[in-house]
């Protein structure tokens, strides 16, 4: 049993580690509004100038076009292929079964320059110009993974009888997936979407190795940061990449119904890239 | 003699190396209620799964009605199941479960409305359709699984196991509620249940399964008053088994009676004197083990139609056991030999 002095540390330790994971993100946050350009503690005072010059740069736009572009494709092409491989693992008992399920889920636990070096010599090799597909082929490979996991969790917790009996009652196969299957899995779907796109979205390691000479948001990011330019534009650009990457994942959370942990399941999976 | 609603012939199903049923030949006759009773792994279930379709068989042929539909795909075969776990559908609610088989088969919203009106009445949920499944008590859920599938008036109803989860008393209510649902809709039913007095009380005729075969198939009385053999002796009823003379004997423990040594038995009774090791009073009865002088223990019950008081005086003592000679049978051992296996419906 712990005492009250062992309680009382392990709380100080636990504030102590959210604050050492939230400050910076809060920082960039309060940076958004200030009205100097020099990052400078106290901010001298609150403005939303930023915001309108921002949203005017023709960089910014193209780049967020092309993020949202990709993160768009690489989700349904997530949601068509890792769904099927989902229900291919999980209805059928096949030869090399534990092979796939294993190779569709390693992308995850790959680090991503593996990844994404990878694609870069296959693409290079094969002469194939770098552009939006190319980005949407790396990003796939781990959106696909989010959506497999999602609808396979669902599947293996959805009793089979349920199909069974949709059958059985003079639905054929076709019929009781629309009817049964189809409404079960639906929010395990759409919140592996949401993951989906938010993987992509905030994605920097395979991008850059699969973008060729256009930027996503995230990688005009970086490239203002080394440059040490327009500082104010990156935090208004972070801020809203910090609002379209958690609030994806805190629905997500919420549809799949796992609560607490649940949602820490989530934004594990969201962190691992 | 009424037509076979079901008729099986030489089915035989493997899962891996394990041979689920094992050539199974049988006919159920119309409007029968007919039991598949039998332990875990007897293949009761995957032979309900087999007649429903969900499974093919490796061997044999599955007759519905006289039509052969040993290859034809559930959704097109005239029986409907109930679920052991109901597999209600969680996202509609209960008028939507019950309806979804008629609205599949394209009958019109009338009719459709008319007959889940009536299923949930006859079930005994009229006005509680608009709920969700989460919404309902075990009992209540159990209920709108049966509703779902008599909606259809399939030819033959299979159940599951349909009250293994409810409590006992429940299950006692449900088993007369699935009766009188079974004169008034006069459906075939094939039950498959592990207990033998749900077997005994509501079958017309019951199949004993053990290993994938058939070990005895006859009436509840024909099963226990005359079992082929030690399994079913032992499976319907307390195996009361003793060897005399090398010949195997079962005796009822009810049909024994339980006499002081100085009582003065029946004339022309078996006798067995033994002493009683131990005395367990169960309120209308008390069961008494008795071991034998020449070897074997009995398990004999006595309604306590005095004062249960005495009962436990018996502890240690030493009895005579004596019953009428035609009440102990003789049977095979273990090993099944060819029960009969024919509908005499």
């Amino acid at each position: 049993m712990e005492g009250p002095w062992v309680r009382f540390a392990l709380r100080v330790w636990a504030v102590g580690i959210l604050l050492f994971l939230f400050i910076p993100i809060a920082l960039v946050i309060v940076y958004a509004f200030n009205v100097s350009t020099i990052q400078s503690w106290p901010i001298p005072g609150v403005t939303l100038k930023w915001f309108g010059q921002t949203w005017q740069d023709p960089e910014v736009r193209r780049a967020l076009l092309l993020s949202v572009e990709a993160g768009l494709m690489a989700t349904a092409v997530a949601l068509v292929l890792g769904s099927m491989a989902a229900f291919a693992i999980h209805r059928f008992q096949f030869f090399g079964r534990e092979v796939i399920s294993f190779a569709l889920v390693l992308p995850l636990a790959l680090p991503g320059i593996i990844t994404g070096m990878s694609l870069n010599s296959f693409f290079a090799f094969n002469q194939i110009t770098f552009s939006l597909w190319t980005i949407v082929i790396g990003h796939a490979t781990f959106c696909i993974v989010i959506v497999y996991n999602n609808v396979l969790a669902r599947l293996r917790r959805t009793s089979s009888s349920l199909m069974e009996a949709a059958m059985d009652l003079g639905a054929s196969g076709w019929r009781s997936f629309v009817d049964v299957t189809l409404p079960l899995i639906s929010t395990a779907l759409v919140a592996g979407a949401l993951l989906a796109f938010a993987l992509s979205f905030d994605e920097v390691i395979v991008t850059t190795f699969t973008a060729g000479a256009q930027n996503t948001l995230p990688l005009w990011i970086f490239g203002a940061i080394r440059l040490g330019q327009r500082l104010p534009e990156v935090n208004v650009v972070v801020f809203f990449v910090i609002l379209i990457t958690i609030v994806p994942v805190v629905i997500a959370s919420r549809l799949t119904g796992g609560g607490a942990a649940g949602r820490v399941e989530a934004v594990a999976a969201a962190e691992e890239l | 003699m009424r037509p076979a609603a079901l008729r099986l012939a030489g089915v035989s199903k493997r899962y891996g190396r394990v041979l689920a049923v094992d050539d199974v030949s049988l006919a159920i006759a119309e409007g029968e209620f007919f039991t598949l009773l039998g332990p875990s792994g007897s293949g009761k279930t995957s032979l309900l799964r087999l007649i429903a379709g969900f499974e093919r068989p490796d061997a044999g042929q599955i007759e519905l009605g006289g039509k052969d539909v040993t290859a034809v795909p559930p959704y097109a075969r005239a029986t409907n199941t109930v679920f052991q776990d109901y597999a209600l559908f969680p996202h509609m609610t209960v008028a939507a479960n019950v309806e979804y088989g008629l609205k599949v088969r394209h009958l019109p919203r009338d009719e459709r409305r008319r007959r889940v009106a009536e299923g949930l009445t006859m079930v005994r949920l009229a006005g509680l359709g608009y709920r969700r499944p989460n919404q309902l008590s075990g009992g209540q859920r159990q209920r709108v699984a049966l509703a779902r599938a008599i909606v259809n008036q399939p030819e033959v109803l299979l159940l599951d196991e349909p009250l293994g989860a409810l409590d006992l008393k429940l299950r006692v209510e449900m088993q007369a509620e699935l009766k009188r649902i079974q004169r008034e809709l006069g459906i075939t039913f094939i039950y498959v249940t592990h207990d033998q007095d749900e077997a005994l009380t509501m079958s017309d005729r019951v199949a004993v399964l053990n290993g994938g075969r058939i070990e005895q198939l006859g009436s509840p009385v024909d099963l226990y008053e005359h079992p082929a053999n030690e399994f079913v002796a032992g499976f319907i009823g307390v195996s009361n088994l003793i060897e005399r003379d090398g010949r195997r004997l079962v005796v009822r423990p009810e049909r024994i009676r339980l006499l002081r040594l100085e009582e003065t038995p029946e004339p022309g009774s078996h006798l067995e004197d033994g002493v009683v090791q131990d005395v367990t009073y169960a309120g209308m009865v008390t069961r008494y083990a008795v071991q034998l002088d020449r070897g074997g223990r009995l398990l004999v019950v006595q309604q306590n139609t005095e004062s249960a008081a005495r009962a436990s005086d018996f502890r240690g003592r030493r009895v005579r056991l004596a019953w009428r000679p035609e009440q102990a049978f003789n049977i095979s051992a273990a090993q099944s030999e060819g029960p009969e296996q024919q509908a005499n419906a």
